[in-house]
């Protein structure tokens, strides 16, 4: 067993375990804390697979910021517990099944179908360079870099409308 | 070096606990952090086919879906903020004024 495999392996039950607690987790701050571990161990993959860039935009975009505004929301709203009334008691274990054998049927399909051939490239300096990801972002990819800036913009008018407050929702 | 079907194995079971977690959970907020994860996976599929083929563009593309995640997740609290100032709880049981 190669040292990149075992990295991989204890990087994989990290980031499934991270998942599985934040499911099951009944305080929605350990969820996204949890969810946050899952993001790190997930960051240090791409750095494996050579995404430097990628791998610290992904900590510092989503680790940082996005679960940032969800734990601000999740304080801001309280950290909510739900009784445990379902209105459809079947629906519960049925998903659990369906969900389980998802990923069962899922893996197998890549086993079958993927083979274990085809096999990952070291991180080398070439795959990794941020300064051509740079160049690739601000010259062949100007154009989705632009419209990805609008839409940046758009959500964050969206944002500020929707959560105004004021007259709007005394009408309600 | 490691087979890439074990990364897309281990993005396979990311997204769907992805959507384990939409199908049980109650709370909204935490719905929408399986969506996340669900992103997640489909982030870790492209860097996974960028290392094994060498290219560079799968790396633009996860930026471009990084921010548009972002963009997402912005207008998506605002409506949980905005839910929860009309019903007082992000329930999802609860959300059902559209039900015919």
């Amino acid at each position: 067993m190669s040292a990149s495999l075992v990295v991989f392996l204890i990087l994989a039950v990290l980031a499934v375990a991270a998942a599985i607690a934040m499911l099951l987790s009944d305080n929605t701050i350990y969820s996204a804390l949890f969810l946050i571990m899952n993001f790190v161990a997930i960051a240090v993959i791409y750095l494996t697979l050579g995404a430097p860039f990628v791998a610290l935009a992904q900590i510092t975009v989503y680790a940082g910021a996005i679960m940032v505004l969800f734990l601000f929301v999740i304080m801001m709203l309280g950290a909510e517990k739900f009784g445990e009334k379902e209105p459809l008691k079947w629906q519960r274990p049925v998903a659990i099944v369906l969900g389980i054998g998802l990923i069962g049927e899922g893996v197998y399909a890549l086993l079958s179908r993927v083979g274990t051939q085809m096999l990952s490239n070291p991180a080398t300096e070439a795959l990794a360079d941020p300064k051509a990801l740079g160049m690739l972002l601000y010259g062949k990819y100007t154009l989705p870099f632009e419209i990805t800036s609008i839409i940046l913009l758009a959500a964050a008018i969206g944002a500020v409308v929707l959560t105004r407050g004021g007259k709007r929702e005394v009408k309600q | 070096m490691i087979p890439i079907v074990y990364y897309l194995a281990l993005a396979v079971i990311l997204f769907f606990l992805g959507v384990l977690g939409v199908l049980l959970r109650k709370n909204a907020i935490v719905v929408f952090m399986s969506l996340e994860l669900m992103f997640n996976a489909a982030n870790l599929v492209i860097i996974t086919f960028t290392n094994h083929f060498k290219l560079l563009d799968g790396q633009a593309l996860v930026i471009f879906i990084m921010t548009t995640a972002a963009a997402e997740v912005a207008i998506g609290l605002a409506l949980m903020v905005m839910i929860f100032r009309v019903k007082g709880s992000v329930d999802i049981d609860q959300m059902n004024k559209l039900k015919g």
